[in-house]
């Protein structure tokens, strides 16, 4: 990256890690440009939803709600506290970047959770500040990157289904929940919002469903 | 401005407000161990909620197709730490087959 990567095998390492994070979350992109267009965005929202939104997790549920029917409010909704974890790593990461004015806007649109796990992995302020950029930046290219070509590569497709793009989406959101289960009461809390969201599906609008499983996550984190 | 739209540019806004926010408040503001226990579980939830609609529903009903097969093999991949690409492949291909061939 630098001259000074070239002569430091540290720095070198944490950009390796930091490329390598990026490129393999990268390639998600395409699944979700590919699930944004299956769901009736066009490529320019596809697009725009990877460059402004920036959140993996975000993105994918508002095209999983818009797409099955669901109110640009719950969408909204449930974008915003999928999200609210980004503040969490913002609040981690800002003494450690100490940025101001246009700087911070910049590393606040990276702050993800690939950038600061990659940040947090590292022993010392320069590395753990080098780390959080590379990833961040990286992860920012090659997401945007792969949703174009997975955006464009759907559209060229008639019915989703004889593609299996409408399995792709759950598989999607399983790859990102499951990282996220560690112990007994995970398990338990992720089991019961499957049934519950299964149980309101007839009864109320799309969207509805998934928004109101915060009430569990309410109920289990409210006593140690 | 179509409901597409809408969601476009107003969940792209507060996904900035949340980033930005947390590097503008102070710590105390935020890291309360209720608050905290919440916020992790927040995610799994609002994640499971949507891999169950997305398999499962089919606007208000609820059916078993080729798409809950290709995510119990997605299932099955990641028990087996596939890596992230090959889950949604693996996925997309089981539903694919089924969809095409039955």
């Amino acid at each position: 990256m630098s001259i000074t990567s070239r002569f430091n095998p540290r720095t070198n390492q944490v950009d390796r890690t930091g490329i390598s994070v990026a490129f393999t979350v990268g390639l998600y992109g395409a699944a979700f440009g590919a699930a944004a267009v299956t769901a009736g965005f066009s490529i320019l929202q596809s697009c725009l939803l990877s460059i402004l939104l920036f959140s993996g997790a975000s993105q994918f549920a508002v095209v999983g709600i818009m797409g099955a029917g669901g109110s640009a409010l719950s969408a909204i909704a449930t974008a915003t506290l999928l999200g609210f974890r980004n503040a969490l790593y913002g609040l981690q990461m800002a003494p450690i970047l100490k940025v101001t004015g246009l700087n911070r806007v910049l590393a606040a649109q990276i702050t993800i959770d690939e950038s600061t796990a990659v940040s947090t992995l590292q022993d010392n302020e320069a590395d753990r500040k080098r780390g959080f950029y590379v990833t961040g930046v990286g992860v920012y290219i090659f997401w945007n990157l792969f949703t174009f070509l997975g955006a464009l590569g759907a559209s060229a497709i008639g019915n989703p289904s004889v593609w299996g793009l409408d399995a792709a989406v759950p598989a999607a959101f399983c790859g990102l929940v499951w990282p996220r289960l560690k112990n007994k009461l995970q398990f338990i809390v992720c089991g019961l919002a499957i049934a519950l969201a299964l149980l309101l599906t007839p009864l109320t609008p799309a969207g509805v469903p998934i928004i109101t499983t915060v009430l569990l996550a309410v109920i289990f984190g409210w006593k140690k | 401005m179509t409901p597409i739209w809408i969601a476009v540019i107003g969940a792209s806004l507060t996904a900035f407000l949340n980033k930005y926010v947390g590097h503008s408040v102070p710590e105390r503001w935020l890291n309360k161990p209720r608050f905290m226990r919440i916020n992790t579980l927040v995610p799994i939830v609002l994640l499971s909620a949507l891999v169950a609609v997305q398999s499962f529903a089919d606007k208000k009903e609820l059916v078993i197709d080729q798409r809950a097969a290709g995510v119990a093999v997605a299932l099955v991949l990641l028990k087996y730490k596939a890596p992230f690409p090959i889950v949604v492949i693996g996925a997309a291909i089981t539903s694919a087959a089924i969809y095409n061939w039955f």
